[in-house]
């Protein structure tokens, strides 16, 4: 079985974020990490390949710093890496053409990733790319099992939770589950240094991405809130209490 | 100019964000045609400002969600701009339909101006970003950060029948065992962070919840050190909230935690370190420990 992961880099979450000229200054993020939900899928993918001795192909669209996470991917397991360049893709719809077309390439049978990337925190890739393939997507997983050619995973519904099953070409997005991540090991780190990385454009998938009605006019810091009023001691909760239903009317 | 809103349901009743999508269609000045899917909600939505018509999309897909078979049913009778909540299941419609339609998707929008101009918290509200929408696109808009539509109108309804094939099946439905809120969903959340000692105090927390109608929140490091449930953890790897009223007890206020809170209406911060990065964001700051403002709190709104 094919098994495909799709993973972003992100600016680590503890990294800040500084705006110059009215964008995001990627060159003073610290640190870029694997997307953090992304990671649950990685895990997962990686107890699949372990139970079905399939083939894990870690998959991401993105600019070349993106690549080292791609090594990080392959340091825990992952076989095959895909990089896709990012050049010329204009909105989120274009990334899912390309991932879509990358999995129709590698003949994944199954495709996991993060339930939102960490940066843009839009949650549009999992379904977009199901969508693109014709595919079932069940969201908000952090387990999936397998009978056969069906897979089995529980999803939060509007009462609590239920037990799903799909089968075909089945997507899953991932939310942060109570699975102990893998850290890698020094030989995996190493094997990883060695692992070549396929790069492809979208004139490889045979993709001709063209324009998009959205364009990012700026990104700013958030708005400043006043500053807050201050108290020292227990002894002035009432006052906030009352502050909260006079002053703020919110109880 | 009419929008399309897929209208977000709570049983056959419309969900209060249906109110917010309308309200913002109108305040940009367009109508709404609203969707409404399995017809749930049609008769309260047609009377609703701002409504232009009514289409109740009925199917025996409506019956589970599968995003696939909802957005390929409702894409049917979707034009021009489409506006949905950017609930878990209406980014997931969100998504699929602008993949379908090839037009881009705006997920989790908290302004829209004329023009067509959007602002979105990105990087978990470290950073807005503003995006100009020139033709068609799906745009999904965070619960409660838009005015709601008044009651009013009588807008015509009209039914389309329309299923879709579904891929996924249900084979057992786990009822939540708690009924307390979920930290999306309420109005008023108190969180607990590591400063609360253990676990067990927070049901000080849930005290002070049941009094005024609140949902119990937890930071990162509570979640992951003392295994409170993942549902509760508000924040950057947990849940973006945007309640009336947010208070948060014994939480320093790291960066990922700011990032998933900050824009509640409004911030109340009890620590007792007076230096907890927390009180830069709070509306009110307490410099107590819980032990002794959780009491004097729970006095305060009793008396209420």
């Amino acid at each position: 079985m094919n098994i495909a992961v799709l993973l972003k880099q992100v600016p680590d979450t503890t990294a800040k974020i500084t705006i110059s000229g009215g964008k995001v200054d990627e060159n003073s993020v610290s640190k870029w990490s694997m997307s953090p939900y992304d990671e649950y899928a990685l895990e997962s993918g990686l107890q699949m390949k372990e139970a079905t001795g399939g083939n894990l192909i870690a998959i991401t669209c993105g600019p070349e710093r993106s690549k080292k996470m791609l090594t990080d991917a392959a340091a825990v397991g992952a076989d095959t890496l895909i990089h896709i360049s990012d050049d010329g893709v204009k909105d989120s719809t274009h990334v899912q053409r390309l991932l879509a077309a990358a999995i129709k390439k590698y003949e994944a049978q199954i495709i996991l990733c993060g339930k939102q990337a960490a940066d843009t925190n839009g949650g549009s890739t999992g379904p977009g790319v199901a969508e693109i393939l014709d595919a079932a997507c069940v969201t908000l997983v952090s387990e999936v099992s397998h009978i056969g050619d069906t897979f089995v995973t529980m999803r939060p519904s509007a009462t609590g939770t239920e037990k799903v099953s799909l089968s075909g070409i089945s997507v899953f997005a991932f939310d942060k589950g109570n699975t102990e991540l893998r850290r890698p090991n020094v030989r995996g780190i190493m094997m990883a240094k060695k692992k070549v990385i396929e790069s492809i454009s979208a004139g490889d998938l045979g993709i001709s991405l063209g324009d998009s009605s959205i364009i990012i006019d700026s990104q700013n810091p958030p708005p400043e809130k006043p500053a807050g009023q201050k108290f020292e001691g227990a002894e002035h909760v009432p006052t906030v209490v009352s502050k909260l239903r006079n002053e703020a009317n919110v109880i | 100019m009419s929008f399309t809103i897929i209208a977000e349901t709570n049983g056959d009743a419309l969900h209060p964000t249906t109110y917010q999508l309308i309200g913002a269609a109108s305040s940009v000045g367009s109508n709404s045609i609203v969707l409404c899917p399995n017809g749930n909600g049609a008769s309260e939505a047609a009377n609703i400002n701002g409504v232009e018509k009514v289409i109740s999309v009925v199917g025996d897909c409506f019956d589970i969600f599968d995003g696939g078979a909802w957005s390929n049913a409702l894409n049917s009778v979707c034009e021009g701009k489409i506006l949905i909540s950017a609930s878990p299941n209406g980014r997931e419609i969100a998504a699929r339909i602008a993949a379908k339609r090839g037009i881009p998707v705006v997920q989790d929008i908290v302004s829209i101006t004329e023009g067509i101009k959007v602002e979105r918290p990105i990087y978990s509200g470290k950073a807005v970003e503003t995006v100009t929408i020139s033709g068609d696109a799906v745009i999904t808009l965070r619960p409660n950060a838009f005015e709601a539509a008044e009651k009013g109108g009588d807008a015509t309804i009209s039914t389309v029948n329309q299923s879709a094939d579904i891929k996924i099946s249900i084979q057992e439905a786990i009822n939540k065992a708690s009924e307390r809120l979920d930290v999306t969903e309420a109005d008023i959340i108190i969180s607990g962070g590591r400063g609360m000692g253990a676990i067990e105090n927070f049901s000080q927390l849930e005290d002070i919840a049941d009094i005024v109608g609140a949902a119990v929140g937890a930071s990162r490091a509570v979640v992951d050190e003392w295994g409170m449930p993942h549902r509760m953890q508000v924040g950057q790897t947990g849940k973006t909230v945007t309640p009336s009223l947010y208070i948060a007890v014994g939480i320093s206020g790291a960066i990922q935690h700011l990032a998933g809170m900050r824009s509640s209406k409004y911030i109340v911060a009890i620590n007792k370190d007076p230096d907890a990065p927390i009180f830069g964001v709070a509306d009110y700051g307490i410099v107590a420990t819980w032990e002794e403002a959780i009491p004097a709190l729970k006095s305060a709104l009793s008396e209420l």
